[in-house]
């Protein structure tokens, strides 16, 4: 009997649910860290690439991707890691920035700053420091409302 | 393809990100504290990526951990700048500042690189050391031009870390790329930093050498190793 397998659309589809584990907020789809789904005869290739080289969530997520899949009846799988090219927050799609922004995480900007407070909107902001609470932050504060927030950095 | 090289590149990035999560809880300020970690697993997710390819091609089933935790001080092929101590915030911001700059310029190099996979691990790194090199200049600016008292402890800090500067610029055929080559866009960054944190940059240029060919690691290597090894040395089986 020929078991048939389901179309990758429909992958994608299941992928759309699995959440970064340390942004909740945002699916993995949406930070553009999952570069490939196809099916190499019975077997299917997911293809992952990390945020950063030591990003302490790449194991959980890898293992996240597996889950989801099993769960779906995903019998031959295999998660390969691809370093090139490097992940950079170009990828973040418009609707991983709306998410972003709404949780109260400034989105990247080309400029290298936020463009607003993602809590008040005011445009006078300042920076603490490069780095925040995850690799991928930056920790900045708004000079009207006083509140310190989240700044996702370009990469 | 230098499997020696991966090595060196990998036991730098490896040496510092240890020396670095020292000061874990330890910084003088919250925000300092969070960036040193925060450098400290980049460095360590590096060295995953340059070990880990190392091993691979010396083809021994030696992966990235094993030879992280089961080689000796002497099998160690890092910069002599990386594994000195902590001591002040002075030192640990001077020795970061004077090894971002030359990190940064090896990596832009490499990113040219004819193998592939030396050449997307350079790219990848130099996205994170972009940041690492603009921290630890601004911070080296900072406390230079800061109080009398953090200007004192950041010269002292460049007198004491300078005679490790020169052997970042020695090559071999080891070396992954032509480290001479790299020495006048170190100087065009490092330069005017120095100037404009009021800090005398020394007059010899006198080095010490040893640590990247392996021939005389510092004494206090093997202390470090000691600390970061003893877990997987005492149980090797050891899981979590």
């Amino acid at each position: 009997m020929v078991k048939l397998l389901p179309d990758i659309a429909e992958i994608w589809e299941w992928l759309s649910d699995v959440p970064d584990p340390e942004i909740p907020v945002l699916a993995l789809v949406d930070l553009g860290i999952i570069r490939d789904v196809s099916w190499k005869g019975d077997t299917l290739h997911v293809t992952l690439t990390p945020t950063y080289s030591g990003c302490p969530a790449t194991a959980v997520i890898e293992m996240e991707v597996e889950r989801t899949l099993r769960a779906r009846g995903i019998e031959k799988l295999q998660i390969d890691s691809q370093i090139a090219p490097p992940w950079t927050t170009d990828w973040l799609t418009d609707t991983g920035r709306a998410k972003l922004e709404a949780y109260g995480i400034a989105p990247p900007q080309p400029a290298g700053g936020p463009a607003h407070c993602p809590l008040c909107k005011s445009p006078n902001v300042e920076r603490i420091s490069q780095f925040g609470s995850t690799p991928c932050k930056a920790q900045w504060r708004c000079s009207d409302c006083l509140e310190p927030f989240d700044y996702f950095k370009c990469i | 393809m230098s499997i020696a090289g991966l090595i060196r590149m990998g036991d730098n990035t490896l040496v510092l990100g240890q020396r670095l999560s020292e000061w874990c809880g330890h910084a003088p300020a919250l925000e300092e504290d969070i960036a040193i970690a925060n450098i400290a697993l980049d460095l360590i997710g590096q060295t995953q990526l340059w070990l880990g390819l190392a091993g691979q091609r010396e083809g021994q089933d030696r992966d990235a951990d094993r030879l992280a935790f089961h080689r000796d001080a002497w099998d160690f092929r890092n910069l002599l700048l990386v594994e000195q101590p902590n001591r002040d915030f002075a030192v640990t911001t001077m020795r970061q500042f004077l090894f971002d700059a030359w990190h940064f310029e090896a990596l832009t190099a490499l990113t040219t690189h004819v193998d592939t996979e030396t050449s997307a691990i350079a790219q990848k790194s130099l996205k994170e050391v972009t940041y690492h090199r603009e921290r630890s200049t601004e911070t080296v600016i900072a406390l230079g031009d800061g109080t009398d008292e953090s200007n004192a402890r950041m010269q002292g800090a460049l007198d004491r870390l300078w005679p490790y500067v020169g052997e970042m610029f020695t090559t071999d055929d080891d070396d992954l790329t032509d480290a001479r080559a790299l020495r006048a866009s170190f100087d065009a960054h490092v330069q005017p930093a120095l100037a404009e944190a009021t800090l005398q940059k020394p007059d010899s240029d006198f080095a010490h050498l040893g640590g990247k060919t392996g021939v005389r690691h510092g004494e206090h290597l093997g202390h470090m190793l000691a600390t970061m090894q003893v877990l997987p040395r005492s149980y090797p089986d050891a899981t979590w």
